[in-house]
């Protein structure tokens, strides 16, 4: 019981300091509020740039054109090495008379052009699906390594350049937030700092009456985690509103429909509840880093 | 019955300065002590390693049972919680009442709520404050500042009450006032007071056991001394 009043009067005392050193504590809920709104955009980047690459992963494709005098053994051959290849996901084989049907079918101006040829003067062709997107490219060059192969496609160069942009931007913000929580770790511990020089009589008369290290640390600790928990109000309630929002806008979709931005149920909440752990715990930290350095009992 | 035992004690500083030197004494239950020297004679750090601000060097400090030389930091809270100080600058907060001041040493224990009050009431009482328990400091003399620093020291039934030149600050008639209510607390509730002070006038006018600190080391001890009883002391 001793130690729950204990809790509960450092819990208490703790929020007056919070209103107390109003100026102080804004600025240092400010740098939270801040910084914690760049992490969740950099939460919500993250977690849509990983589906759209899972998304790119089933869409991307390779066309692996075969030459024409292609053999049925050569045929045979590339498909046994297909099975075991390395990042090949699936595969299809479409010979060139299929490509024809189904050109025909979609565009009914090329069904008159198409028969000019005596010869089909289409080629025969394997559509390859990968595992890894991001290692698309080696596996066409492993392709086009076979003689009989004319060419493997599949866009180089705005495949490498969208996961590139979309890497860039995950280290990049990754970056800012790590400096932006350390700032706000050093805001808060000098918030701390100044309310243990306010309160020094306090804690020397609590010294010298017998509360213990616990009972006059406690309340410092828990101002850097008021801190943190009022710092992360608005980025929570930013994060929630704003994606659904961006969802409900966008439909979902993102300049074309293979890039899919994440249900906002539940992820949202998820995103809320990292940023509420974040804050409460660089604000303790922060905190704590002031009591080590200040609070000499 | 002894209450406090020092053995020679030794307080040597980092910078090679020796505070106290050798220094033995024996205080029983129920005792006043004044404690006299001049400034930098060691009586401050005598003082202050009976309640653990200073660690004894060498030697032992035991305090109500309590060897205070091998008292961890962590540990330093059981020995405060058997005693109280008073200090020459009374140490109140100034945005509480006297109530809350008063309550604030029991609170920060955790004590429950209706176990304080009548607590905090009785001190109060005892110091002759029980009109202005809604007053702030600032509305108080200095002598009924230094009240309210008894009574909060006196609030959780300290056996021992350290005073650290509690009248340094105050006028002769005010400091008589204080007197009389260290006196009363001493023998109406039994409690062990130690009393440095540099006021001659109390001193001598009380007539109580009295050590005389010089150079560190107990140059005398005196039961219903009087500032005079060495020589060499002199006002500072």
């Amino acid at each position: 019981m001793r130690a729950l009043r204990i809790l509960s009067r450092s819990i208490r005392d703790s929020f007056k300091s919070v209103f107390r050193n109003f100026s102080l504590s804004m600025a240092s809920i400010a740098c939270t509020t801040i910084t914690l709104i760049l992490v969740a955009i950099s939460l919500f980047l993250t977690y849509n740039v990983r589906q759209v690459t899972t998304d790119l992963e089933h869409e991307l494709t390779i066309v692996v054109y075969l030459n024409k005098d292609v053999t049925d053994d050569q045929k045979i051959e590339l498909e046994n090495d297909l099975k075991t290849m390395e990042n090949v996901d699936t595969y299809v084989i479409k010979s060139k008379d299929e490509w024809k049907a189904e050109m025909k079918e979609e565009d009914k101006s090329l069904e008159n052009a198409l028969d000019i040829f005596d010869d089909n003067p289409l080629l025969d062709s394997v559509i390859v699906t990968v595992d890894d997107v991001k290692s698309l490219g080696k596996t066409a060059d492993k392709l086009r390594e076979y003689d009989f192969v004319s060419s493997a496609e599949y866009g180089e160069g705005m495949v490498e350049n969208v996961i590139g942009i979309f890497d860039a931007v995950s280290y990049g913000t990754i970056a800012i937030v790590i400096a932006l929580v350390l700032v706000t770790a050093f805001l808060i511990s000098n918030t701390i700092k100044l309310t243990i020089f306010s309160r020094r009589t306090e804690i020397e008369i609590m010294r010298f009456v017998g509360a213990s290290n616990t009972a006059i640390k406690l309340p410092f600790i828990f101002e850097g985690f008021i801190l943190g928990i009022f710092g992360s109000i608005i980025p929570i309630v930013l994060s929630i509103y704003g994606y659904v929002l961006l969802f409900n806008k966008t439909g979902g979709y993102v300049f074309t429909k293979i890039i899919t931005l994440v249900e906002p149920f539940p992820f949202v909440l998820i995103v809320s509840l990292i940023l509420l752990v974040i804050g409460s715990v660089v604000g303790m930290i922060g905190s704590w880093r002031a009591v080590k350095k200040h609070l000499k009992i | 019955m002894k209450l406090i035992k020092v053995e020679h004690a030794y307080k040597i500083y980092k910078n090679g300065t020796t505070a106290v030197a050798d220094l033995s004494v024996s205080i029983d239950k129920g005792e006043f002590v004044f404690v006299i020297g001049t400034t930098g004679s060691g009586k401050s750090t005598f003082i202050k390693m009976l309640y653990r601000e200073e660690k004894p060097t060498k030697g032992s400090v035991i305090v109500g049972g309590i060897d205070v030389a091998k008292l961890r930091n962590s540990k330093v809270y059981k020995l405060r919680r058997k005693l109280g100080v008073v200090f020459q600058d009374f140490k109140l907060l100034p945005k509480l009442t006297v109530y809350e001041n008063v309550a604030f040493a029991l609170e920060t224990l955790g004590l429950p709520s209706d176990e304080i009050r009548p607590k905090v009431l009785r001190a109060i009482d005892a110091v002759g404050l029980k009109e202005k328990t809604r007053n702030l400091p600032s509305e108080l003399s200095g002598g009924e500042q230094q009240r309210v620093a008894i009574a909060r020291a006196i609030v959780n039934d300290p056996k021992l009450l350290i005073c650290d030149e509690p009248t340094g600050n105050l006028d002769p008639e005010t400091s008589r006032g204080i007197m009389k209510i260290l006196d009363s607390i001493n023998k109406e509730l039994g409690t062990t007071i130690i009393m440095a002070t540099h006021d001659k006038e109390l001193v001598n006018k009380m007539k109580k056991r009295v050590l005389v600190i010089e150079n560190g080391v107990l140059a005398s001890d005196t039961k219903k001394g009087s500032y005079k009883v060495h020589e060499s002391i002199k006002d500072s």
